[in-house]
């Protein structure tokens, strides 16, 4: 009842969504179009869940010392953007105080903390591709070929230019191919081994 | 420049401060910007969701369009609340057992078509010819065999498996390193365009 029911449910719209694809009829794609809508229906009424989560641990963190002021931060941001957001859609349009709130903080440090990235990728870069071996050595190598290629080096770029090109067109297509191959059919083989009851891991412990 | 927007944009440099401080070090200004981010940007999704997926898709179906037939999936969504209960926790199970089943049966097609057939199409579809683009497409399907084979692990890699294994990974490390090169420079376009915005408003504050 707790656990053979589901692994049943699992296996029974499996099987049913998996054979739709082959069956291109109105009522297949109907079908296909409501089961794709309570996927999203169950997903949005999940969300609380996740909401509560984090509000119950700020609230928790509100009580010790030295993280009280940061909780009440987040939970005073969070607030704001419900109060702001919530009551009508129209908030969600270019000019409302949600989007310009959203405009002048989150646009700002979310770009700002991807472009700190760039120097801790470069240090990282300096610790971990050292050319200690081919393999380093050609990653190494495509990196800077690919970094350079920005710099206005006169014919040095021009030539670097069609060495990029060639690059992503051809070796890295490559690569980016098998590793979509790859991870195909191991997201193929996982959703098969849940249909089957093999993988049941998403059901905890009891 | 308007005043609110000075006003607005001030605190927009301010916070673009707070997060560049953590290249100091760990600090209270880059804490302070860190959860004030993370607070907005879970009420900024949650309003977004609520507008396009709750409204459109829970209310406007059920109590506007009258499909009662969405009230189950509503019902299996307000189920995964009792993961909060330990006696009640597996009721949520068959909620994520509907989840888990359709997202599975529909992706099982889906992925095969776009991660599998799409990308072999790719591969094979440029004609071999003794040109520079038949040339390519003979190195692409050679690169993209070869890649393959490394990532094959039921076969050891020795003798010619493993000479073909060697040119793989040397096609994925080409592939790493460009992929790795793309990203700097994104980043580093991205750090370009705040110093920009830093710039221009400091000109809008004190005159250039």
């Amino acid at each position: 009842m707790k656990r053979e029911i589901p692994i049943l449910i699992v296996g029974i719209t499996g099987v049913i969504l998996f054979l739709q694809y082959f069956i291109p009829t109105d009522w297949s794609m109907q079908l296909l179009g409501t089961s794709q809508d309570w996927v999203i229906v169950i997903g949005i009424l999940a969300l609380p869940l996740g909401i509560w989560s984090l509000v119950k641990a700020n609230i928790m963190k509100l009580q010790v010392k030295g993280e009280r002021f940061y909780a009440a931060v987040l939970l005073t941001g969070f607030l704001v953007m419900l109060i702001f957001g919530l009551p009508h859609r129209s908030s969600l349009e270019q000019g409302s105080t949600f989007m310009t709130l959203f405009n002048t903080i989150l646009i700002p440090i979310q770009a700002t903390i991807f472009s700190l990235l760039a120097f801790f990728v470069a240090s990282a870069a300096y610790r971990a591709f050292r050319a200690r071996s081919v393999l380093a050595t050609i990653l190494l190598l495509t990196a800077f070929l690919v970094m350079f290629r920005w710099l206005p080096l006169g014919f040095i770029s021009t030539a670097d230019n069609a060495i990029v090109a060639w690059i992503l067109s051809v070796p890295n297509m490559a690569a980016n191919r098998a590793i979509g191959m790859g991870i195909g059919l191991g997201g193929a083989a996982m959703a098969i081994k849940i249909i089957l009851g093999i993988e049941r891991t998403y059901m905890g412990h009891d | 420049m308007t005043t609110s927007q000075l006003l607005l944009n001030g605190i927009a440099v301010f916070l673009t401060f707070c997060i560049f401080s953590f290249l100091y070090k760990d600090n209270p200004f880059y804490k302070f910007a860190e959860r004030l981010v993370a607070g907005v940007a879970t009420g900024y999704w949650t309003v977004l969701l609520f507008h396009t997926n709750f409204r459109d898709k829970v209310w406007d179906t059920i109590v506007i369009n009258h499909q009662f037939i969405y009230i189950i999936p509503a019902l299996l969504g307000i189920a995964m609340w009792t993961r909060f209960s330990k006696n009640y926790s597996w009721i949520s199970r068959y909620s994520i057992a509907f989840y888990i089943g359709i997202s599975s049966g529909a992706g099982i097609p889906l992925i095969f078509y776009a991660g599998i057939f799409k990308q072999l199409q790719g591969t094979i579809s440029t004609p071999l010819a003794f040109s520079w683009a038949g040339l390519n497409a003979f190195l692409i399907i050679v690169a993209v065999l070869a890649a393959l084979v490394y990532f094959f692990f039921s076969a050891a890699h020795k003798g010619t498996m493993g000479t073909v294994s060697r040119i793989g990974i040397y096609v994925v490390m080409i592939g790493f390193g460009a992929g790795f090169g793309l990203t700097v420079m994104g980043r580093v376009a991205l750090l370009v365009q705040r110093i920009i915005f830093l710039k221009g408003y400091a000109i809008a504050l004190f005159g250039g």
